[in-house]
């Protein structure tokens, strides 16, 4: 479901046109654009607060079979999140799990841990070498 | 990961943004107008309950909306994952606990005073019963005065329980506590508020 | 008082008109993208989220565009638009102790797991105009270096609470709800969660004159700045029907953790204390302010003495908003013609009663 929520548009419409073309997917929940509220944590640990919110959207779908998919992200695109939903739909039929997981779930995983390791990457070029001025002795 | 199968789930509004802005002016104005019937159920073809109280439900409830429902509602097949999938409210367990509840009130009777009625700072944090009636025009006449009435109106909603006038009369005479009812079939409304005063000589 | 008045729709047609006109600006000069202002005015975007209370990054940049670059406009913008939206619920809490970090500074630790990461920043900049940047210039790809996938980056303020140095945070009580001013009108004393709350809606200027008044001695709280952390956070969700929380997508939010003068009493040892900073997008001047105000709004929990602004919570709870302020301070411009007839024509009374009582003949005193 990460990789449903973080999917690109065309990571999820282009394998979902590709290899379900006749995927008839009913409604449940018409893709709706709504609000949550983000919460923090006092101090960092404690208790709740609510920091403020966030635009969602979110939809429901079920496909043949009754696999029902639910999908929700951050943002306002319908189209991506009920695509998202039909890619739960899809996973959550165990004929058609590995597909989802080979042409949908791995590509949208790699992608986002390259570009979580270019942001690592990045953050550590400008990490400070602290070194210690002379004090006297000779150094080795 | 979720759940795989489910049992099949009725649709919601078809039009949500008019379907349920149809469904609040009804309520509106039933509560304006009290005893007036006023259609409502729009945009729901396919509801495991009747259409205008599943409306009023889809319409006003949301996560933070404590909805209680009558035992009969409560077993009717698919209704409970129904309400709470398509409206996303709370269902309770403690009629006074309940912003809304629905009930029947030919299957589970009908007692007031379970319900929240409000408190003097906050009287509107009482009960919105949603009571669905076999008909709203075929029941023996009471008769109303108050509020939105403009002389008295003639109430005739089939089903009520014996001894609904002396509930009726103990609620009204907790004002401005209390709970308001809105009785529905599966193509119309009705209201009846707190504020709605019963006639002397009804019983 | 206020009177209906009607007329001046063509004047507002037209000034409105105008403004879009002015908007605008000379026709000769690119119109402004709000992909450009997403991407380039990153921080303002990040301003308009954090007190506009609504992380969207898109409709914060329109805002900005819509605004002409008046920043509490957009925020006014995005206040009145989130009102027109249905809300679904709430995250699960952030967990900033799992951030995908671009910035993580400590002023109280030279040497802490995974090390001072300056990131993107404005220190150490020598705050002279580029002239570079007004030519069209290509900018260099950040350099990058190796990531020792071993190293973690605890917090700060966890390093000192681990040596129990540092008083621990409030734990969730059962069944008490969390508090939202955007449902519930504040109410004073206001719990540690709402005060929170409204100080990350607040408005920067106002928190930062606070925050530096308390450094000035109107509520002095010797604090350190024990981490300021910038990055990716991930947002849950609970989903009823599933039942279990769903991943909905990562934010970028900034978390200051000011580390404040000690207190103990005679059951409890010494132990420093806390203000708390978090805000939408790279805000650490907002969430340095924050943490400042959070910690002098203590005052009281700590028995210190209020003596500063910043330390009391009616008046900064009530003057935070800039929403609120500007419509308040703004709504003097309405017409408020039959006050000010009242207010003169009264005037006029009392000059003339004046004059009666000096001998003068009425009509020099009341014109």
């Amino acid at each position: 479901m990460a990789a449903f929520a973080r999917a690109r548009t065309s990571e999820l419409a282009e394998p979902v046109a590709r290899l379900w073309p006749d995927l008839a997917a009913r409604d449940l929940r018409a893709p709706e654009i709504g609000l949550v509220m983000l919460r923090g944590r006092i101090g960092g640990d404690g208790a709740a607060f609510n920091l403020g919110e966030a635009t969602v959207t979110r939809a429901v779908v079920e496909i043949k079979g009754g696999y029902r998919g639910y999908g929700q992200r951050l943002g306002r695109e319908p189209a991506t999140a009920r695509l998202a939903a039909v890619a739960d739909a899809l996973w959550q039929n165990e004929q058609e799990r590995a597909r989802v997981e080979a042409e949908i779930v791995t590509p949208v995983t790699r992608r986002l841990a390259a570009e979580s390791l270019q942001a690592k990457s990045e953050a550590a070029a400008t990490k400070v070498d602290f070194f210690t001025l002379v004090r006297g002795e000779s150094e080795p | 990961m979720s759940l795989a199968v489910s049992a099949p789930l009725a649709g919601s509004f078809l039009e949500p943004v008019f379907d349920s802005q149809r469904a609040f002016r009804a309520a509106m104005d039933a509560l304006a107008h009290p005893g007036v019937v006023q259609p409502a159920g729009h945009g729901l073809p396919d509801t495991p309950l009747p259409a205008a109280a599943a409306a009023l439900v889809l319409a006003l409830c949301d996560y933070e909306t404590p909805l209680f429902l009558g035992p009969s509602i409560e077993t009717l097949p698919g209704t409970a994952a129904y309400l709470r999938f398509h409206s996303d409210a709370m269902l309770v367990t403690d009629p006074a606990m309940a912003a809304f509840a629905v009930i029947d009130l030919v299957r589970d009777g009908l007692d007031l005073a379970v319900f929240a009625q409000g408190t003097p700072e906050y009287p509107d944090r009482s009960t919105t019963v949603i009571a669905l009636s076999p008909g709203l025009t075929d029941g023996p006449p009471l008769t109303f005065s108050g509020p939105g009435i403009a002389a008295t109106a003639t109430l005739q909603v089939a089903g009520l329980p014996a001894g609904f006038a002396q509930q009726w009369r103990a609620n009204r005479a907790a004002f401005p506590l209390g709970v308001d009812i809105i009785f529905a079939t599966s193509d119309a409304i009705i209201g009846l508020p707190r504020s709605a005063r019963l006639s002397k000589d009804e019983r | 008082m206020y009177v209906a008045v009607k007329g001046g729709e063509r004047a507002i047609a037209n000034a409105h008109r105008m403004l879009a006109d002015k908007r605008r600006g000379d026709r000769a000069v690119d119109e402004i993208g709000v992909d450009q202002i997403r991407e380039q005015l990153a921080l303002a975007v990040d301003r308009v989220m954090s007190e506009g209370s609504l992380y969207d990054r898109d409709l914060a940049a329109l805002a900005i565009k819509q605004a002409r670059g008046d920043l509490i406009e957009a925020i006014f913008l995005v206040r009145a638009y989130r009102t027109t939206l249905p809300r679904f619920g709430f995250s699960e809490p952030l967990e900033t102790a799992d951030m995908l970090i671009s910035r993580r500074i400590s002023a109280t630790y030279k040497d802490l797991p995974g090390g001072q990461i300056l990131g993107p920043t404005f220190d150490y900049t020598h705050r002279l105009l580029d002239f570079a940047l007004a030519a069209e210039s290509e900018t260099m790809p950040p350099a990058t270096s190796p990531v020792d996938p071993a190293e973690t980056m605890t917090r700060v303020t966890d390093i000192i609470a681990g040596e129990d140095l540092i008083e621990n945070n409030p734990q969730p009580a059962d069944g008490q709800p969390v508090g939202d001013l955007t449902r519930d009108p504040l109410a004073f004393p206001a719990d540690r969660d709402l005060r929170l709350q409204n100080l990350a809606r607040g408005d920067e200027g106002f928190l930062l004159a606070l925050g530096y008044s308390t450094q000035r001695g109107y509520g002095r709280n010797h604090p350190f700045v024990g981490e300021i952390r910038v990055g990716e956070v991930e947002v849950e969700m609970l989903i009823p029907d599933l039942g279990f929380a769903a991943p909905l997508g990562v934010i970028a939010v900034t978390e200051c953790q000011m580390v404040n003068q000690f207190k103990g009493s005679k059951t409890e040892p010494p132990r420093f204390t806390r203000g708390y900073g978090l805000g939408f997008g790279h805000c650490e001047r907002k969430a340095m302010s924050m943490a400042l105000v959070d910690r002098a709004l203590r005052a009281q929990e700590f028995g210190e003495e209020r003596k500063g602004p910043a330390q009391d919570e009616e008046f900064v709870l009530s003057h935070s908003d800039n929403v609120q302020a500007t419509g308040f301070v703004e709504h003097l411009k309405l017409p408020h013609y039959v006050d000010f007839q009242a207010e003169t024509s009264m005037l006029r009374l009392m000059r003339a009663a004046n004059a009666r009582q000096a001998g003068l003949p009425p009509a020099e005193a009341a014109e």
